[in-house]
């Protein structure tokens, strides 16, 4: 008997969702989920997203800075998502382009400056502040957003945990596993890809041979979501609703942020080598800011003179992080043996006195 | 002969040993198109298109376990885990599966594969990608380690990892990538596993030390050398297997030793360097042998990361206090 599988390859991509037009139209009869006075909300954190990568770029090229990952292009994605989400109760974790979104979460963005200058400084999370770090070993962030949206449930907390990561990452089997059991407890977990259609120089086709990653979502029992990741509209609206269905206890949400990374991986790439500029420009059309900008121009809520105006204001709080970055004492060669263990063991307190050529039994800190 | 970087040296010796071999196959993350983030497999898709030098997934657990697959079926893998810090993404496959397929089949499905990886620290990159792992792949037996110091060796030895019928895993030293140079013979010739190098001849003391701490050891050498102190260096080369008479010849020139390596000291490769001269050579101890590690740390964000990785000074301070015992 020849039989058929049940279970085909899905191999046409569905439409992602979608409520702005490259020109900012609302498509017809849509609702806009932002009233204005958020949608400028999340617009400010995107173009100060925009302006610091460009500080941060000439910086690291006069090097000051150490390797970053910028974030143009796929600011939508970023704040759409983050706009869902209640400092309050709600966990961001982040890959490595999520600043505006750490930032409105509470994240100090000197600490930020710190990060990518290097200093040990740079990790330090502020207490009540609910994000976890940068991730920079792909995949690894997704089993603790699992444990913490699990273990909010657990404790009857109506928080969720919003977690990051790259179409490249999710090849890694911690994806898998991540998603596996956040279907099996029902974990209040959004699982926000951002499909940004590089990994380093490995286009999304090499990742998958499926159409849309987030196809993958029922096969562990949970609903995926198409979005358009350029439209701050549609991300907001689809993490809104996936949000207030895991709070409801309807468990986690696999989003699929269709964006583009304008620009090099990180300061270490060159892009040149492996991407089209045809299709670099097609993608600077589709620019996130631009939409949102024209969007409220509509709304006579933006014009020149607001714009002027808004990048001045950015410039100076760039400055600001920067400015209070450097308030920091420099880096000292002692950080190294401070947060290692809860108390220093015998062996590095040996080391610490023998590098840095302190006196037996002079002050062994723990800090 | 030319002079060339290591990281010219090992892409010589990959598109040799491709063309010498038509079993190879090279993959991993964006080593096709891109040629590797740092150029180890550049143009080498050009030559012998995308089926031999293949871009993966990002994945690290599958393209090495894959491997295995992709060796019993005769094809010699040549897999790039891009920094060795995602290795341990791969680490079962590696220590277990890799470096176990020999022994558990009693011979019959022996994994002839290399797994390149770069390492090491000083470079300025982000977290995860400078650790020094060696010795936690040491521990698993049937898997060979081999970090070159030096342009004519990354060659040779990577044609003698390729051609090894055991898993190798080949480490490569980042900051050495376009740092270290040198003349490097031209054609084929492979460089034994087991025999280490004698990097400088000296009578005082001996310094022990692989891939990228070999530059330290040397220029401690040097600065002691301004002292009045000779200094007798040495390079492994290998340290599985590793060179027992050699290590121990090393040491009767001088009776002093300090190990270096840029790992942590606790349970890093130098205790096993150590625990071998005091049981083949006590009776030609001078002094207490001595390891010059990292502390044990976690590899820093780059803000003192000079202060993790030993340096020369720390070297030479060692050397003069072995001296003094
Ligand atoms: C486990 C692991 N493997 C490899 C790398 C090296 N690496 C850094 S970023 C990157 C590509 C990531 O692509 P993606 O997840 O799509 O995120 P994107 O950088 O495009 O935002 C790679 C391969 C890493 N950081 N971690």
């Amino acid at each position: 008997m020849r039989v058929e599988p049940q279970f085909l390859p899905s191999t046409e991509a569905v439409e992602p969702i979608r409520l702005l037009d490259e020109a900012g139209r609302l498509a017809p009869g849509a609702e806009a989920p932002l009233d204005p006075s958020r949608t400028l909300e999340a617009l400010r954190f995107m173009m100060f997203g925009r302006a610091f990568d460009a500080r941060c770029w000439s910086m690291q090229r006069q090097g000051r800075l150490g390797t970053f990952a910028p974030i143009t292009g796929q600011e939508a994605a970023i704040m759409g998502s983050a706009m869902a989400a209640d400092p309050a109760r709600d966990w961001l974790v982040p890959q490595y382009r999520e600043l505006p979104a750490l930032l409105r979460h509470g994240y100090p963005v000197e600490r930020v400056v710190l990060y990518r200058q290097g200093h040990p400084a740079g990790g330090f999370v502020p207490p009540g502040v609910r994000v976890m770090p940068y991730q920079v070993s792909l995949a690894a962030q997704l089993p603790h957003a699992v444990g913490i949206g699990w273990g909010m449930k657990l404790q009857a907390q109506s928080g969720v945990a919003m977690v990051y990561f790259g179409d490249g990452a999710s090849s890694e089997g911690d994806f898998h596993e991540s998603c596996n059991l956040a279907g099996i407890v029902d974990a209040p977990v959004i699982f926000l890809l951002q499909n940004n259609g590089w990994a380093i120089s490995t286009p999304r086709s090499i990742q998958t041979a499926g159409s849309d990653i987030a196809s993958r979502a029922p096969a562990y029992g949970f609903p995926g979501v198409s979005v358009d990741g350029n439209d701050l509209m549609a991300v907001y609206l689809v993490t809104a609703q996936a949000v207030e269905r895991a709070r409801q206890g309807g468990g986690p949400t696999l989003i699929e942020a269709h964006t583009y990374r304008m620009g090099a991986h990180t300061t270490a790439d060159d892009p040149s080598r492996y991407v089209d500029p045809e299709t670099e420009k097609g993608w600077a059309r589709r620019d996130p800011i631009l939409r949102v900008q024209r969007y409220l121009a509509q709304l006579g809520e933006w014009s020149e003179d607001r714009d002027a105006q808004w990048r001045k204001e950015i410039e100076a709080d760039v400055d600001d992080a920067f400015e209070r970055a450097s308030r920091f004492p420099p880096p000292r060669a002692s950080d190294l043996y401070e947060h290692v263990f809860d108390e220093v063991t015998p062996a590095l307190a040996r080391q610490r006195r023998w590098h840095l050529q302190e006196a037996a039994g002079g002050d062994e800190e723990t800090g | 002969m030319a002079e060339m970087t290591m990281i010219e040296a090992i892409r010589s010796a990959l598109r040799l040993e491709m063309e010498r071999d038509e079993r190879v196959i090279v993959m991993g993350e964006d080593v096709g198109q891109l040629g590797g983030v740092f150029r180890a497999t550049d143009g080498l898709r050009q030559f012998f298109g995308p089926s031999r030098v293949v871009d993966t997934p990002l994945a690290e657990s599958v393209i090495a376990g894959s491997a295995l697959g992709l060796a019993l079926t005769g094809l010699v893998p040549v897999i790039e885990i891009q920094f060795l810090g995602f290795a341990q993404n791969a680490y079962h496959q590696i220590c277990q599966q890799l470096a176990r397929s020999r022994y558990r089949t009693r011979g019959a499905q022996p994994a002839q594969i290399t797994v390149r990886a770069p390492f090491g620290g000083n470079v300025r990159t982000p977290e995860f990608h400078s650790d020094s792992m060696e010795s936690q792949f040491a521990q698993n037996t049937g898997l060979k380690i081999v970090m070159p110091a030096s342009a004519p060796d990354a060659k040779g030895l990577l044609l003698q990892s390729i051609r090894d019928p055991d898993p190798v895993l080949f480490l490569e030293p980042l900051r050495g990538y376009r740092m270290i140079s040198g003349e490097v013979p031209d054609g084929d010739y492979t460089v034994p596993f087991g025999a280490l190098r004698t990097v400088r001849e000296g009578s005082d003391v001996t310094l022990v030390a692989w891939s990228g701490s070999v530059p330290v050891a040397a220029e401690a050498a040097e600065l002691l050398d301004a002292k009045g102190v000779s200094a007798h260096v040495v390079d492994l080369r290998t340290l599985v297997p590793l060179d027992e008479a050699g290590l121990v010849a090393a040491l009767e020139r001088t009776g002093r030793c300090v190990v270096v390596h840029e790992a942590p000291a606790t349970a890093g490769f130098g205790a096993e360097v150590v625990a071998l001269l005091q049981e083949q050579a006590f009776y030609s101890l001078e002094a207490p042998l001595r390891r010059v590690a990292a502390p044990d740390s976690h590899y820093p964000l780059p803000g003192v990361e000079r202060d993790f990785v030993p340096g020369a000074g720390l070297v030479v301070r060692a050397a003069l206090e072995t001296l003094e015992a």
